[in-house]
């Protein structure tokens, strides 16, 4: 099974690659754009194949490695389950 | 005093921190591999810069979870002081000892000069023959060095006492232009509520040797050893 973990920054954390991101594409020309926020994606393959039981793994790995709840949200969603 | 020195793959300060220990020991420290689970008993205990683990994921996430740090963490728990600098710091708030993050500077640009700190508290081993106020001037180099904290974790430190340095003008001011990262309330290193675990993004190991132009850190080290001697 996969599952495909998204880390963002909490909102009120300030993200100055965002920003950096933001004033590129205002520079290539690219308008409207109101804000970017910039995350991680990180793709897991597990052995598990119980749903619950992969969510429970999966929760845990984003808990004590993946995410930094100090700055950091996760959600993941798993393939195939 | 027996000082140990963490070594992780990727650390780059752990030599001058061996040879800024022993001028002021007299003894080498013991330098300990990550992957040991055992620590020499140690009454210092320095993390030190560098990029361990190549700065995977996030800086010093991953040395956090290494098998020395369950060590550290139980060295500290029994009262051994522990100093983390730069990269050290990263490692210390990712294992959860001190409070907070390092994120990215606010520039995104590795800066590399030497900086005034202030001396915000005396309630630590390496702090404790110091003067409240002192400024003391060492060099910085960090991507990563950029303190935050929610704000009721901020005004947490500051009511207990625990900011350890504040980034400061040659006078002491801290001003935002002094400010080489964009630290919130120009922080520069934090102490745990026991004042035995320390992290700072300074580099003391690099000013404590008149050869390096300055010896504004040795002045820590000695600190330590009247300390814990």
């Amino acid at each position: 099974m996969k599952a495909r973990v998204t880390v963002t920054l909490r909102n009120g954390v300030l993200d100055p690659q965002g920003k950096a991101i933001a004033n590129a594409l205002a520079a290539l020309g690219i308008a409207g754009v109101d804000d970017v926020r910039q995350g991680k994606f990180i793709e897991v393959s597990i052995a598990e194949t119980d749903p619950a039981r992969a969510r429970d793994v999966v929760e845990r790995m984003c808990r004590e490695l993946l995410a930094n709840p100090v700055i950091e949200n996760y959600r993941y969603e798993l393939e195939g389950a | 005093m027996r000082a140990s020195v963490i070594v992780f793959p990727g650390s780059n300060c752990d030599r001058d921190a061996a040879v800024a220990l022993e001028s002021v020991t007299g003894a080498a420290p013991r330098m300990v591999w990550h992957g040991d689970s055992d620590l020499p008993r140690s009454d210092l205990i320095v993390l030190p810069g560098g990029f361990s683990y190549g700065d995977y994921l996030r800086s010093g996430a991953m040395a956090a979870r290494a098998p020395i740090m369950r060590a550290v963490v139980e060295a500290a728990r029994k009262g051994a002081a522990i100093l983390g600098i730069c990269n050290g710091f990263q490692i210390l708030t990712e294992t959860g000892l001190l409070p907070g993050v390092l994120m990215r500077n606010a520039s995104l640009k590795f800066v590399c000069k030497d900086v005034h700190v202030r001396l915000e508290s005396t309630a630590t081993a390496v702090t404790s023959a110091l003067s409240v106020g002192q400024v003391l001037t060492l060099p910085i180099a960090h991507k990563d060095g950029n303190y935050f904290a929610d704000e009721e974790t901020l005004d947490r430190l500051e009511g207990e006492g625990q900011i350890a340095f504040r980034y400061c003008e040659a006078d002491g001011a801290a001003t935002w232009a002094a400010n080489p990262n964009g630290s919130l309330r120009n922080i520069a290193g934090i102490h745990d509520t026991s004042g035995r675990v320390v992290g700072m993004m300074p580099h003391p190991e690099r000013a404590a040797d008149l050869l390096l132009g300055s010896i504004d850190g040795r002045s820590l080290f000695e600190s330590a050893v009247a300390s814990l001697h």
